[in-house]
């Protein structure tokens, strides 16, 4: 393209500046006006548009319900809650017949044989007892709900509801001097943060965005369902009568979300008020058509693109895990392991906020993934409570028949109604996993941000667990 | 009155045999983008053509990047890039920018625009705006079911005859009017059907004549790009990517810069 010098170009360029100034500052607005009304004619050429409207409308109607100011915050909690309990109570059937099926039948199958082939204590224990245990936990506690949630969230994704949740919280966010879309990307963070991070490119103001990446992390992602329906279930569920049980840990999960949410409009709000200063933009979100969701679809791509990419992922994260928790437990120093040593140090500053060792070695092990926190608590819980007839020795990840089992190792180990509330706190506020941390710096270039990101929720979530036990021995006691 | 469903049934009607590649895209012929307004189903019209699982989902704003999957109908192989929805092209947030810089610097063989039949006339600003860009576009009147319902009709040969491309109705959720939008692709990809593209013409009269004027000065010194009156347009904005591109006469090399696009590639579903 030589036909084209420096001299000519320069040219064009002024002279594009010598026009702009004739045509005034409303060139933009101008061309608008031209492309409208040329769509405009185009269209009443070839549209015909029925003279009466109908009577009904089925959209309208729906609409009208669900993003009503009186109703359409109540809807919300309830689908939420109905999908919740769906879950809980869905799962605990498959989950526990995985368990027994990996765990109490394939794993002395592979224990015996590692005896018979003659590896060696220590290989078996981290390959077996380490890694695959782990991955057996990690696809029996969570195949089950994501293959319920999953779906049952993409049947509600595909109907078109989330617009509407989009439209019900739109106006809080923007009252928080964010962007009215942040709602959208909060939205997709309950299924991934990582997702919901790269969302946000929606965004076009780079100081709303870094806001809708901060606060993102306050949207419960997948990897947290599970810890919080499992401590819901064992601690709020246990408070109740068995009949009210199900429902009741249902409502306590929606009540961390919805935590979640508020603690990212005040996040929101802080931030748009001090370090990202400036006015909340304007935009149009459009509410499309409720379509009727094709079911078959949606349970083929939730199960596949959804469910198995995130269960895979939890195995490749739990099973190195597997083998670090193995490892640290029984690798001495002066008599006992190394995570007992550190659980010791650590304990009498965790009682502080409410939680104990165990919780954070458990999500120091766990920072790569946050799916495999729960089995790594019971382990090392069982490890330093010295319970003896449950699991196979120090190191060893197990599943334990029901919950209540479960529950009896956590009282063992001194948990209480308080520390099963820490937990589903700080659960909602910590610093993201390792892949959401990689995106955020990925989308923002920036290691400030990255930074910013990532130590927030933890200073926060030490915080709320510190108030929350202060206020909670001021109040019931120990 | 010829009777369109016998027709899709008839053999003849399918000799060009769709081959769905997903991602398997080497040695194409001809590279297709697909562009339109969030949520008019472009995710579902490219899992139709490609017969990949590119997750789909009733709300705006879902992909915010680009996709991109294969196939191949008359023995030509085709490289379908998914855009994110816009409303325009005009504007600066990121997503926006990937669609934009898609259709102007990465020179689709053909841009299919996916528009919501039930909402025709507010699209047709982006159609518009597309057809200032490319020379080569075919308009695919989606969501016609959900027109049926409200009893939209549209005359689509009318359509044809004013915008200059082609026009195919089509129901992607149910796979229906797929074929006839692969053919309508392939004629414009393969000149078979040569588009005469409407172009935008403005009420405001010191408007036209600065892009006349610019638009004209612009052909001069870039003969050979087919997108005079957008770039005009865009140097009267103040455009800044534009105006460092006719600066140092890169506008005229506009082909390479479609490889350091690539990196804008994001892969979402590997997390």
């Amino acid at each position: 393209m030589n036909r084209t010098n420096g001299h000519n170009n320069e040219a064009i360029l002024s002279l594009a500046n010598n026009l702009r100034w004739e045509i005034g500052e409303n060139f933009h607005d101008k061309l608008m006006e031209s492309i409208y009304a040329n769509a405009t004619t185009i269209a009443h050429k070839s549209v015909t548009t029925p003279i009466e409207k109908p009577t009904f409308s089925f959209d309208r109607a729906l609409d009208r319900i669900v993003t009503s100011p009186v109703l359409g915050f109540p809807m919300m909690f309830l689908i939420l809650a109905v999908i919740f309990w769906l879950t809980i109570e869905g799962a605990n059937v498959p989950s526990a017949m995985l368990a027994s099926l990996l765990i109490d039948t394939f794993h002395p199958i592979l224990k015996d044989f590692s005896f018979t082939i003659g590896l060696p204590w220590w290989l078996g224990g981290v390959l077996i007892d380490g890694a695959y245990l782990a991955g057996a936990w990690v696809i029996s506690v969570m195949l089950p709900p994501m293959a319920i949630f999953f779906p049952l969230f993409t049947l509600l994704e595909d109907f078109g509801y989330l617009p509407r949740v989009a439209f019900n919280m739109d106006n809080l966010y923007r009252k928080a001097g964010a962007h009215g879309k942040q709602a959208l990307t909060m939205a997709m963070g309950f299924g991934c943060n990582a997702a919901g991070v790269v969302a946000a490119r929606v965004i076009d103001s780079p100081r709303e965005r870094i806001i809708a990446i901060i606060t993102n992390n306050f949207s419960l992602c997948n990897g947290r369902w599970p810890t919080q329906i499992l401590i819901a279930t064992i601690f709020i569920g246990g408070a109740v009568p068995a009949h009210l049980a199900g429902l009741v840990s249902a409502g306590a999960v929606v009540g961390i979300a919805v935590l979640g949410i508020v603690f990212s409009l005040v996040v929101s709000w802080a931030l748009s008020r001090t370090v990202l200063k400036g006015e909340a933009s304007a935009f149009s979100l459009e509410l499309p058509p409720y379509r009727p969701p094709r079911v078959l679809r949606t349970l083929y791509t939730s199960l596949i693109d959804r469910t198995l990419i995130v269960l895979w992922r939890a195995v490749i994260f739990a099973i190195p895990a597997g083998i670090v928790i193995w490892l640290v437990s029984n690798i001495t120093v002066g008599g006992e392991s190394v995570a007992e040593i550190f659980i010791n140090w650590v304990d009498p500053v965790t009682l502080i906020i409410g939680l104990n060792g165990v919780i954070i070695l458990a999500y120091i092990i766990a920072i790569p993934a946050n799916e495999i926190v729960i089995p790594t608590i019971l382990m090392l819980t069982v490890l330093v409570t010295s319970i003896t007839g449950v699991g196979s020795g120090d190191g060893v990840m197990f599943e334990l028949d029901s919950v209540t089992a479960t529950e009896d190792i956590l009282m063992a180990g001194g948990w209480t109604l308080l520390t099963g509330i820490n937990l589903m706190l700080f659960s909602l506020l910590h610093n993201p996993c390792s892949t959401t941390i990689y995106t955020i710096y990925r989308e923002t270039k920036s290691v400030k941000w990255t930074v910013v990101s990532t130590l927030l929720p933890v200073v926060m979530g030490i915080a709320v667990c510190f108030f929350v036990t202060q206020i909670w021995r001021l109040v019931v006691g120990n | 009155m010829i009777d369109v469903n016998k027709c899709t049934t008839c053999p003849v009607h399918n000799v060009g045999n769709l081959k769905k590649l997903g991602i398997n895209m080497k040695n194409y012929d001809y590279v297709v983008a697909l562009a339109g307004n969030p949520n008019t189903g472009k995710s579902t019209v490219f899992n139709n053509l490609t017969g990949l699982k590119q997750h789909t989902g009733n709300w705006p704003g879902k992909t915010v990047t680009r996709a991109e999957g294969g196939f191949e109908y008359n023995s030509s192989k085709f490289k379908l890039v998914d855009l994110p929805g816009t409303y325009s092209l005009l504007s600066t947030s990121t997503d926006e920018q990937v669609a934009r810089d898609f259709i102007l610097f990465g020179q689709p063989d053909v841009t299919v625009v996916v528009v919501d039949s039930t909402r025709l006339e507010r699209n047709l600003n982006l159609v518009l705006q597309v057809l200032e860009i490319t020379d080569r576009a075919v308009l695919c009147l989606n969501l016609m079911d959900e027109a049926k319902r409200n009893n939209i009709k549209i005359d689509e040969r009318q359509l044809t005859k004013d915008l200059g491309i082609p026009v195919i109705p089509t129901e992607a959720r149910q796979s229906v009017g797929m074929q006839d939008l692969i053919n309508a692709i392939f004629e414009v990809a393969s000149g078979k059907f040569v588009c005469k593209p409407y172009r935008i013409n403005s009420k405001s009269i010191e408007l036209s004549y600065a892009i006349d004027k610019l638009s004209q000065e612009v052909k001069q010194a870039f003969p050979d790009i087919p997108n005079a009156t957008w770039v005009a347009l865009r140097l009267l904005e103040g455009d800044q990517s534009i105006i460092e591109a006719v600066g140092t006469g890169e506008l005229g090399n506009i082909k390479q810069v479609n490889t350091s696009l690539e990196e804008i590639k994001l892969k979402v579903e590997s997390i």
